[in-house]
């Protein structure tokens, strides 16, 4: 009997959660590379903000990050020896690395995606309660 | 099996309860005024928490996120879109009113700025997709499409409109960070010349 309830809480748990929307500002990527395994949040990289002060090509050809969300696989080390967002993030012309809390702060367990993207949308329809009900 | 029993009729308690939910949702709905209130894609923007700790992604027990800029914040002097970030972005640029700059160390530098359009025919009535290179070039380095993503001769690419979709091609970026594919006619932005119509 305890049991049962147990599974039905969870069972709900489980639905409300795949409700809840996430209402993140489109193009706010979220990565998840090593943040889970080190026990530190994940990062949340506005790209958004970084358009409005650099074009593509500053990041995306000069400082060799690659397109696709995940594919880079930046290590602290990294970031440290001046690569990718140590470039800027240097405590200089950005906040420095010592400021953890900026970038890692994302909800703890958050997976790798761009928040809102058009695909991202499309995957969320199967919670949706009319597509959810036209398949039951 | 008497367990097995009582899990079943909470299960399907639940269901049910479920199907109440989204009959009262809908209730009220239509008892608006409004005939389409209804939104059948996403939550209107307005409606968006904006602030960050209520995003969904950030960690509301982070203390530092007061210092971070928010997106309401960042876009209030910028032109509108609908879509994305509703932010039109190209003419925020031609405006003058964002200057993101195309190189770290050099503020002087100027983007290498390629001004060709590219007309791709489209099969049916949905008008021709006209891709400007300037837009692209003020923003991108050539090596960032050519010849990774798009082989830089005339047709040699098999475009797809589901291709894109589904985050390949032009749905590297948009959909993404640029804008989304849901603005149809920012692309799809030439003259059809459709079948059965004489050519002036």
């Amino acid at each position: 009997m305890f049991r049962s309830i147990l599974v039905v809480v969870s069972l709900s748990a489980a639905l409300m959660l795949s409700a809840m929307d996430v209402s993140a500002e489109y193009g706010d990527v979220v990565i998840n590379n090593y943040s889970d395994e080190a026990a530190v949040s994940p990062v949340v990289f506005p790209h958004w903000f970084h358009r409005i002060r650099y074009t593509c090509k500053t990041c995306h050809t000069d400082l060799n990050i690659k397109l696709s969300a995940g594919s880079n696989k930046i290590k602290m080390s990294d970031i440290i020896d001046g690569q990718y967002c140590g470039a800027c993030h240097d405590g200089e012309t950005a906040w420095g690395i010592e400021n953890c809390e900026l970038c890692h702060s994302a909800k703890q367990g958050s997976k790798t995606s761009v928040q809102r993207s058009e695909l991202h949308q499309m995957l969320k329809m199967e919670s949706h309660p009319v597509v959810a009900k036209k398949k039951r | 099996m008497k367990s097995s029993t009582n899990l079943f009729w909470m299960l399907t308690a639940l269901v049910l309860s479920g199907g109440v939910c989204h009959t009262v949702i809908a209730a009220e709905t239509s008892a608006k005024d409004e005939a389409n209130q209804f939104n059948r894609i996403m939550k209107k923007d307005a409606l968006r928490d904006k602030s960050l700790q209520g995003d969904g992604i950030h960690d509301p027990a982070n203390k530092s996120l007061n210092l971070l800029q928010t997106p309401s914040d960042a876009f209030a002097s910028l032109p509108n879109a609908k879509g994305g970030n509703g932010v039109n972005w190209v003419k925020a640029m031609e405006d003058g009113k964002i200057k993101p700059r195309p190189d770290l160390h050099d503020a002087t530098a100027q983007p290498f700025v390629m001004d060709l359009n590219i007309v791709r025919e489209v099969k049916g009535s949905m008008p021709n997709v006209v891709f400007p290179h300037k837009q692209h070039t003020e923003l991108l380095d050539c090596t960032s499409c050519h010849p990774d993503i798009f082989i830089p001769q005339k047709g040699a690419n098999k475009l797809s409109m589901s291709a894109s979709l589904m985050g390949q091609q032009c749905g590297i970026c948009h959909g993404k960070v640029a804008y989304p594919m849901s603005r149809c006619s920012f692309c799809h932005s030439g003259k059809k010349q459709l079948a059965g119509a004489k050519k002036p």
